[in-house]
C-alpha cells in the first residue's frame, strides 16, 4: 500500500510554487535601469491607460450619450453613487476624484493578475499595497485633523462619544491601535494578501497540472493533470472576480475611513 | 511494516494560519448574513447597513490579515 501511494503521488521532484515564483518579476528589465521591473512598467503603463480612458470618455460630452460616454458614465455613476454618495454622505464631492482615481488604479493593476503577456498584479509586490495604503492613511488623517484641528480629531478617533470615564483607559488604546495602526495595515495586507494569493492559487494549479500531465508516468496522473490545467480557467475566472472586488473593496473602505474621521459629533 | 509511508514536511506556521482563518470566515460570514436579512426586510435601509456592514468586514478580515501577515513571520 505503502509503494502505490508513492508511486502514484511523486511529492520529491515536484518544485512547488512559493515566494521564490514571485522573485523574477522584481527584477530590473533592462541593464542600468534598476528601478524598472515589471510591477513598475505595469503602474506607468496603468496610468497611462487610465488616463487615456478618461480622457476619451468625457471629450465629447453630449445629451445624448455615445456608446463610449455611456461605458464611461457608467463607470463614474458607480463609483460616485454606489461607493462615494452611500459611503460619506452629502459631503461626497471634494472626495470623489480621489476614490475614482484610487478605484481604477487599484482596478487596472489587479487586472493585470489575468491579462494574458503580464499574468501578475502589481499588488502582489507588498510596496505597492503598501503606498496606496499610505496614500490613504494621509488623506483620512489629514481630512480630519482640516476638519476638527489636531487636538480635536485625536480627541475624536480615540475616544467615541458617550463612553464612561472608568472605561477610558481601556478605550483609548484599542481606538487609537485599531484607526491609526490598525487600519491602514490591514487596508495594505488585504489588498496584497489577496492578490499574492490569488496569483498562488493559479500557479499551483497550473504547475501542478503540466507536471502530472507531462513529468509523470501514471495515467492516471495525466487524468488528473488534464483537468487541473482546464479548471485553472475557472480558478482564472474567480481570479477576475476578487480582483474587481478588492478594488470595490479598497474604495469603499477608504471612503468608510475619511467619512469616519470627518464625521460630526452626535 | 514499520517503514514510514510519507514524511511530512512544511511549516506549522500556515496550519496555523489555516486555523486562524476560521474565526474570521464565521464573523464575515455572520455579517453579511445579516446585511441580507436587513436588506429583505427593508431594502431603503440598505445603504446605511453597508456602511456599518464594510467596517464591521474590515475589523472583523484584520484578524485574516494578521494572521497571514504572522504566518509569513514564523515560517521562515
Amino acid at each position: 500500500m505503502s509503494g502505490l501511494l508513492l508511486s502514484v503521488v511523486p511529492l520529491e521532484t515536484f518544485e512547488a510554487p512559493g515566494v521564490a515564483s514571485f522573485e523574477h518579476a522584481a527584477q530590473p528589465l533592462f541593464e542600468g535601469v534598476p528601478w524598472l521591473d515589471k510591477y513598475m512598467l505595469q503602474a506607468i503603463v496603468s496610468v497611462v491607460l487610465i488616463l487615456a480612458f478618461w480622457l476619451i470618455m468625457s471629450r465629447k460630452n453630449a445629451m445624448v450619450p455615445s456608446k463610449s460616454q455611456f461605458i464611461g458614465e457608467t463607470a463614474y455613476f458607480f463609483v460616485r453613487n454606489s461607493i462615494a454618495r452611500d459611503m460619506i454622505g452629502h459631503d461626497f464631492r471634494k472626495y470623489l476624484p480621489l476614490l475614482i482615481a484610487l478605484f481604477s488604479f487599484v482596478l487596472v493593476n489587479n487586472l493585470w493578475g489575468v491579462f494574458p503577456l503580464t499574468l501578475m498584479p502589481t499588488a502582489a509586490h507588498v510596496s505597492w499595497a503598501y503606498g496606496l495604503a499610505g496614500l490613504v492613511w494621509v488623506v483620512y488623517n489629514g481630512v480630519g485633523i482640516a476638519k476638527h484641528g489636531p487636538i480635536g480629531y485625536l480627541k475624536h478617533t480615540v475616544l467615541p462619544s458617550g463612553v464612561p470615564w472608568f472605561m477610558w483607559p481601556l478605550i483609548i488604546p484599542l481606538e487609537f491601535a485599531s484607526n491609526i495602526i490598525v487600519r491602514p495595515m490591514t487596508l495594505c495586507l488585504r489588498l496584497f494578501a489577496n492578490m499574492f494569493a490569488g496569483h498562488l492559487l493559479v500557479l499551483v494549479f497550473v504547475l501542478g497540472g503540466e507536471y502530472l500531465l507531462l513529468h509523470s508516468e501514471p495515467i492516471v496522473n495525466k487524468i488528473a493533470g488534464g483537468f487541473s490545467l482546464l479548471f485553472s480557467m475557472a480558478i482564472f475566472s474567480l481570479e477576475i472576480f476578487v480582483q474587481c472586488l478588492q478594488a470595490f473593496i479598497f474604495t469603499v473602505l477608504t471612503a468608510v475611513y475619511i467619512s469616519s474621521a470627518a464625521a460630526e459629533e452626535h | 511494516m514499520s517503514a514510514v509511508i510519507m514524511e511530512i514536511t512544511g511549516s506549522l506556521a500556515i496550519v496555523g494560519y489555516g486555523l486562524g482563518a476560521i474565526g474570521p470566515g464565521i464573523g464575515v460570514g455572520l455579517i453579511f448574513a445579516s446585511v441580507i436579512q436587513g436588506t429583505a426586510r427593508q431594502p431603503e435601509a440598505r445603504g446605511a447597513m453597508m456602511g456599518t456592514a464594510w467596517i464591521g468586514f474590515a475589523v472583523c478580515e484584520a484578524l485574516a490579515i494578521i494572521g497571514i501577515a504572522l504566518a509569513f513571520v514564523f515560517s521562515g
